[in-house]
């Protein structure tokens, strides 16, 4: 049993269902999760991972069951990078400080406000980005920013779908190891106590998955939730993916390799002969 | 040289025209401040699919001869609501919605236009605008929007922004998205509607446009884009209506020619400056989501 449990939980989803009107997306999902937690949501595309991120963010009302969530719980939302518009004119600072309400009557930012956002950027490794363009940024810098402005609204929970979709092996490391950082201890708490939950989804299995405390495999239903040493497992793989996967151990962790990847090398091979 | 002086300050003699050179340019900057909501929501089909949709509220004022701002305001909000509320719907896109609902909109004008003789004068103003026949009543409807629209502006700038730039994300954190975008289409609506009998149904979309690409094109930041675009609007439509005093040509198609003018110039620049940094850049490569 995860030690985090023993905490009454932040979000509760209880025989949850959720439909955009042709047939459940997700079906009958029950999870929760504990303050502190660290959460994959794995699974095939259509599987309804961002439609449960969705529910959790209540932005998606579910058609049956309920999600509960813990008294004045501060959510904070990553999206996928890919669906913003890249040549919007928006500067770094911009960005963040839409993480936080306008206090006064004129726009300008308040001198608290620059000083917090300054100090969020510095945390991140952003600073010096100020007034730079989001397009002129690195791929993991881009995806700094958009935690920045997560960050900014002091979220007790953390929703990121997607965090390192397109970005290249660095970047995902450096996304990581940021999220685990925010994961151990928030900045902003102080209280020495569990850092800020964070729920993700990711299609990386041996990328990032397999990193994670906990996995959640999902396939319009709640297929395993455990660690990644009890989750990824070849028989739940196929149950999630539909395809026969394999499972090998390198340096005590599970790594996923997809089945007929020979013969279709094999016949890949003999058309460039 | 004091002749010179004179003939440039000629047309100041005149009231109606030092009234048209207001309203020209109350209406630029009013279009400019919402052409940025405009352009950036990649809605600029929307100005000129209102401005047909004002036009038939617009004839059908004229035929019942009722007051032009009653009668068009009432039937370009809902216009506008409508659109907002098709297009949300997502199996009809926005522009299909457009489509629909103006163009309706616009038959009618025609039709009673056709049927109806007698309003022809009137409904021929908003058609093609009519700058110098402006009455206290257009100036005074056109700085109102125009100061409601900064107020609204200035007050819910981060919502605003955050609603246009990431909405999902926006309702997460709190914003109240429908409701700012039901500003924003009234707003619009608003705007053509004091601005439609200045500058044309045919025009007024470019007025939305031209200064807030322009102002695009000379800064990457959402809150300088604010005050740089409504700044150009005023003076494409300052220049424009001063201009079709020599030109003597109609001054919402001068207006339009001023800001396209100025557009190309910036466009050109703007590109040649790119190219330029382009080639003077060190080899670091363009990040994977900017390439």
């Amino acid at each position: 049993m995860n030690s985090a449990e023993a905490t009454p939980p932040l979000v509760r989803f209880d025989h949850v269902s959720c439909s955009y009107g042709n047939g459940p997306v997700i079906e009958n999902v029950d999870l929760t999760v504990a303050r502190g937690e660290f959460v994959g949501i794995v699974g095939p595309s259509g599987s309804g991972k961002t439609t449960l991120l969705r529910a959790m963010l209540g932005s998606v009302k579910p058609v049956h069951g309920s999600v509960m969530w813990s008294p004045s719980l501060r959510v904070a939302y990553v999206p996928q990078l890919e669906t913003l518009d890249w040549n919007f004119p928006v500067t770094v600072s911009e960005v963040v400080a839409m993480g936080r309400p306008q206090r006064s009557w004129w726009p300008r930012l308040q001198p608290s406000e620059k000083s917090e956002i300054q100090r969020v950027l510095e945390h991140l490794g952003l600073a010096g980005l100020w007034s730079r363009h989001i397009r002129e940024l690195s791929g993991g810098q881009q995806q700094r920013v958009f935690l920045a402005r997560a960050l900014i609204q002091k979220p007790d929970l953390l929703v990121l779908d997607e965090p390192t979709a397109g970005v290249d092996v660095r970047t995902r490391h450096e996304v990581l190891h940021v999220l685990a950082d925010l994961n151990e201890l928030h900045p902003d708490r102080g209280d020495g106590e569990s850092g800020i939950a964070i729920v993700l989804t990711t299609h990386d299995l041996n990328g990032l998955a397999a990193h994670l405390p906990r996995l959640i495999c999902l396939n319009r239903n709640v297929v395993a939730d455990g660690s990644p040493s009890e989750v990824l497992k070849p028989y739940f793989l196929e149950r999630t993916y539909g395809a026969p996967m394999e499972v090998l151990q390198h340096g005590g962790m599970p790594v996923v390799l997809e089945q007929g990847g020979d013969e279709l090398r094999l016949r890949l091979s003999r058309r460039g002969a | 040289m004091n002749l010179i002086a004179v003939d440039l300050l000629e047309p100041f003699a005149f009231e109606f025209f030092r009234n048209g050179l207001l309203v020209a340019t109350l209406a630029g900057a009013l279009c400019g401040l919402i052409g940025v909501f405009v352009v950036l929501r990649s809605m600029s089909y929307i100005g000129h699919g209102l401005s047909h949709a004002v036009f038939g509220g617009a004839a059908l004022a004229a035929v019942l001869n009722i007051n032009y701002f009653i009668g068009a305001g009432l039937w370009g909000v809902v216009s506008g609501l409508m659109i907002g509320r098709v297009s949300r719907k997502r199996i009809i896109g926005a522009d299909a919605a457009i489509g629909v609902i103006t163009t309706a909109s616009f038959a009618v004008g025609l039709a009673l236009q056709a049927r109806f003789g007698q309003a022809k004068r009137s409904i021929d103003a908003v058609l093609f605008g009519n700058v110098l026949g402006v009455f206290t009543a257009d100036i005074l409807a056109v700085a109102g929007v125009g100061v409601v629209s900064a107020v609204v502006v200035v007050l819910s700038y981060r919502k605003l922004l955050f609603t246009t730039f990431d909405p999902e994300v926006a309702g997460v954190s709190g914003v109240n998205v429908p409701g700012m975008e039901a500003v924003l289409m009234i707003l619009l609506s608003a705007t053509i509607l004091v601005t439609v009998r200045v500058i044309g149904v045919l025009l007024i979309s470019a007025l939305l446009v031209l200064p807030a690409v322009t102002a695009r094109l000379l800064t990457n930041s959402f809150g300088r884009m604010l005050w740089l675009s409504p700044v150009l609007g005023a003076v494409f439509g300052g220049v424009g209506m001063y201009a079709s005093w020599y030109a003597d040509v109609p001054s919402g198609a001068v207006i339009i020619i001023a800001g396209t003018i100025v557009f190309v110039v910036v466009y050109t620049v703007a590109g040649v400056r790119r190219r330029a940094r382009v080639a003077g850049m060190d080899h670091h490569g363009p990040s994977l989501r900017s390439a």
